[in-house]
């Protein structure tokens, strides 16, 4: 019989007021195990306030191969940046 | 196609940025650092059992609490390093299977028994002292998760070492057979130490191409030269000597010459012939086994609730 358990991304929010952040993965049966597995590897020494784990086969990741084409929407639209309007310098607060 | 994907890794690596899991790369890449990872994790994982050893022999609660500490995070560090494998398409039951079966290795180092408990303070100083010194270096390695790994490992490192040192402080300050006793164990682990950087450089089959992709970042020659200067001052603070008669310092060099660790019994204790080879796999094997039923059960309960769960809904 194959028990190799399921493969499980690990994401924790370091303190208040942080975004999760992915630190790595682990093995577990479910995802309760997940969470008490993910609490004694990836936050021995108080690394973290909140856990998050997710199975790896649930994250649907860009393409690296696409990465010029899939962000170049963003690529040539200068207008969406602050500095792109010029604003006369005595004017205040803008 | 193919040309220009090889020119797209090249310059990410020679710009210093990070090759990440999903990114195309050669295949010899991908092969070195599954083999360079699995063997660190594999390492971490087998190195627990020297320490281990003294786990119960403890002499006092407080030492006792910090070697149990210390012995979880080599098992911690194990599983970050099987992670980052496992971003480049290895599989975690197909590494163990390959560590108990030997087709591939860890650190000699772990091939040596610890015969006393100053061992457990000079393998903190000497032998963490070493991988410090190994995976500093790594925290730049050109492929991302392993890079991120070894920044992990390397902050707790400074603990074990620290530990280590602390502990052979308390017994230099003891009785003189206390003395004697961390004097011996420097003694033993001096050389094994020396030989985990690798064989010498004219002899370091990988070394070059590993430096040209920038998974190593510094030869084995240089790492050794680099730790045999950190160590000296350690020692005279401590009031131990190295057992190597060539040992002194190069005015001209600004570094310390050292005399050369004996090969024959790297390789030697690399083919298997070490003290302890077959006892670390027999015991890697035999937890790998037992825990079998407790893998099964787990997995037998998680299926049951989640057929449960689906009948619920």
């Amino acid at each position: 019989m194959s028990t190799s358990w399921p493969l499980w991304e690990v994401f924790v929010r370091g303190k208040r007021g942080l975004n999760h952040v992915h630190v790595g993965s682990l093995h577990a049966p479910d995802a309760e195990m997940a969470l008490r597995n993910a609490r004694d590897v990836y936050t021995r020494r108080n690394e973290g306030v909140s856990i998050w784990v997710v199975p790896a086969t649930s994250i649907t990741a860009s393409s690296p191969d696409e990465k010029d084409p899939f962000f170049a929407p963003a690529g040539d639209k200068v207008y969406r940046h602050p500095t792109f309007y010029a604003i006369p310098e005595d004017v205040p607060h803008l | 196609m193919a040309d220009d994907l090889e020119l797209r890794f090249e310059r990410t690596v020679q710009s210093e940025a990070r090759i990440e899991p999903r990114d195309w790369m050669p295949d010899g890449y991908r092969k070195t650092l599954i083999r360079q990872i699995a063997q660190h994790a594999h390492s971490e994982i087998i190195g627990m059992q020297p320490e281990g050893n003294w786990i119960s022999r403890a002499p006092s609660l407080r030492r006792k609490a910090i070697l149990l500490a210390k012995v979880q995070d080599e098992a911690g560090h194990g599983l970050y390093l099987y992670s980052a494998t496992e971003t480049l398409g290895a599989d975690r039951e197909d590494l163990t299977t390959k560590l108990i079966e030997g087709r591939q290795k860890y650190s000699s180092i772990f091939n040596y028994p610890t015969l006393t408990f100053a061992d457990v303070g000079v393998i903190g100083w000497l032998v963490d002292g070493a991988a410090i010194c190994n995976q500093v270096p790594l925290c730049r390695t050109s492929y991302g998760p392993y890079a991120r790994a070894m920044i992990r490992i390397c902050k707790e490192e400074s603990f074990h070492q620290r530990q280590g040192y602390e502990l052979l402080m308390t017994m230099m300050r003891g009785t003189q057979q206390q003395r004697d006793m961390v004097q011996d164990s420097v003694n033993r682990w001096w050389w094994p130490a020396l030989m985990m950087f690798g064989p010498p450089d004219a002899e370091s089959t990988n070394t070059e191409q590993s430096m040209a992709w920038r998974i190593k970042r510094d030869t084995n020659d240089e790492l050794r030269q680099k730790f045999v200067n950190m160590s000296m001052p350690q020692a005279e603070a401590l009031g131990v000597t190295f057992p190597d008669p060539e040992l002194k310092w190069n005015e001209e060099r600004g570094e310390y010459d050292f005399g050369a660790p004996d090969w024959d019994e790297f390789w030697q204790v690399v083919k298997g012939g070490g003290v302890c080879n077959e006892q670390r796999i027999a015991h890697r094997r035999k937890a790998h086994e037992d825990g079998a039923w407790v893998r099964e059960a787990a997995a037998a309960h998680a299926a049951k609730n989640a057929v449960r769960e689906e009948g619920a809904a």
